[in-house]
């Protein structure tokens, strides 16, 4: 069973091709990095998994939903995180968080909100203003926001980017202890290639809005004779040939 | 609760919760209807002392149009300034990408100007009664007819507004408070119809509002309701209403073909 299902996804913008004709699937369950310099089409094609952008061609199954034809369907099962969106931030955090919950029509939701608080250590965030928070609370605000309807789906958009590093290895120990526990799908995109090392089953790598390589992280490893996801990059960022 | 009603509440909350921490807010909601009220509840004093009788029935019309066309400005406002908030919130992607349909969304921002506009409005008619004794309900249930019209009209206007932010992004938010101040020369808020040149007053009566105005001074010249002017308000307005939405629909869809949405407010 696939969670998300492309098929000959592209879209152009006037002469820009910004995705080009890419097909994958994400297995339910699996976390799958998608990886790309910038420019490279990861953005586009998590605006189009959102329904925030109408593909020019191509097909998007998200959850067994058509994009195309019951996007409201899929967008109530699934959740985005992104620091490059905010929440309104003049809210408390307890205020955006019920906002949210209303949004995705979340049953028991002070309920909910006070379980996130105390698995995202919360409580003291509760009533002070989202803009006032440091970048380190904000993401788990935003981990909480995207976390506030059980999500079978979780697109995350650089997780972890302007964080310090010890606050990073905390996100991502509680996403991997949240998949675990729930069976979420996570679709990755990340410039932080130790990140997608640890944390991703399989990975896709963008190039100017085409998938130029897949595969596992140690498939990747092997197939271009590296030590590290960072040195897979820079030689598919680069053209350099692939030894295996 | 209905999980689409549920979404407009919880949208609704969103800008609730704003004017619940910050009074400026809320007093910045009032301040303009009450300072024209002010301004032109004195000119109405002075024409009645100048002139007398006429002067009175001068004044009440141009208090119950200054009080009236506030219905409409603030129901315009409300729908795009609420809609502006988002969008300097930069929160419109995390909305975009949940449930809310877009009819969602525009009947949130409608129920919120509802709310901004009663909280404008009322307290200039209670100075108006207090300071003036002008007493707006004196017109009779057919305010309420009235209230109906303008509010619509404020409504579709907002929503070509929001369009054309759709469209061309932060460019076009100055629209949202000026645009129906364009329309009020032709709205025959303080005049009839008739004194405007002939070419213009065609352009008149396919304003909702001018049809609703020459309505008030039928009732307040002449205590009759103008009937026909109240149906050709509603008549318009539904035919404003449907090519605003129809507007905004496409406006929406185009702007999720050029990934506006991503990017809108920057």
């Amino acid at each position: 069973m696939n969670a998300i299902r492309v098929q000959h996804l592209t879209k152009r913008y006037g002469e820009t091709l910004a995705v080009d004709d890419i097909d994958f699937t994400v297995p339910s369950g699996a976390t799958v990095g998608l990886l790309g310099g910038n420019g490279a089409g990861k953005t586009t094609t998590i605006a189009m998994l959102l329904g925030l952008l109408i593909p020019t061609s191509g097909s998007i199954e998200v959850l067994g939903h058509d994009m195309a034809r019951d996007r409201f369907s899929a967008l109530a099962r699934m959740n985005f995180s992104s620091p490059y969106v905010s929440l309104p931030q003049r809210l408390s955090v307890a205020e955006n968080l019920r906002v949210y919950g209303h949004l995705y029509n979340v049953a028991g939701l002070e309920r909910r909100i006070a379980e996130l608080s105390a698995e995202l250590d919360l409580g003291d965030l509760l009533d002070r203003p989202a803009g006032k928070l440091s970048a380190g609370q904000k993401t788990r605000v935003a981990l909480a926001k995207a976390l506030i309807n059980r999500p079978e789906l979780l697109l995350l958009d650089e997780p972890t980017a302007s964080l310090d590093p010890d606050t990073g290895d905390w996100v991502r120990s509680w996403l991997e202890r949240y998949r675990d526990e729930s069976g979420c799908t996570i679709l990755l995109a990340s410039h932080n290639m130790a990140e997608v090392e640890r944390m991703c089953s399989h990975v896709l790598m963008l190039k100017q809005g085409r998938i130029v390589d897949r595969g596992s992280p140690d498939e990747l490893l092997a197939r271009y004779a590296r030590e590290d996801m960072e040195e897979v990059f820079l030689d598919i960022a680069r053209n350099r040939r692939q030894v295996a | 609760m209905h999980p689409a009603l549920r979404r407009i509440w919880g949208l609704m909350y969103r800008h609730l919760a704003l004017y619940r921490r910050s009074w400026p807010r809320l007093l910045e909601l009032a301040y303009w209807p009450v300072l024209q009220m002010c301004i032109w509840g004195f000119t109405a004093s002075f024409l009645a002392a100048r002139i007398g009788n006429a002067g009175v029935l001068a004044g009440a019309t141009l208090l119950g149009g200054v009080l009236l066309w506030e219905v409409a400005l603030r129901s315009q406002m409300g729908v795009a300034i609420s809609f502006l908030e988002e969008m300097w919130s930069r929160n419109l992607g995390h909305v975009f990408v949940s449930p809310m349909r877009p009819w969602e969304l525009v009947a949130a921002l409608v129920m919120m100007s509802m709310i901004r506009m009663l909280a404008g409005v009322l307290p200039a008619i209670l100075v108006a009664w207090l300071l003036y004794a002008y007493n707006l309900f004196a017109l009779g249930p057919v305010l309420v007819l009235f209230f109906i019209n303008l509010m619509i009209m404020g409504w579709a206007v907002a929503l070509g507004v929001v369009s054309l932010i759709l469209r061309h992004g932060a460019g076009a938010e100055a629209l949202a408070w000026s645009v129906l101040f364009g329309l009020t020369p032709f709205s025959a808020v303080f005049y009839p119809v008739s004194v405007l040149p002939k070419v213009l007053q065609p352009v008149a009566l396919a304003l909702p509002s001018a049809q609703v105005f020459e309505g008030m001074r039928g009732v307040l010249l002449n205590g009759v309701v103008l009937w026909d002017h109240l149906i050709a308000a509603f008549a318009l307005n539904g035919v404003w209403l449907a090519a605003a939405g129809l507007l905004f629909a496409q406006q929406f869809r185009q702007a999720r073909i050029r990934g506006a949405l991503m990017s809108i407010g920057e």
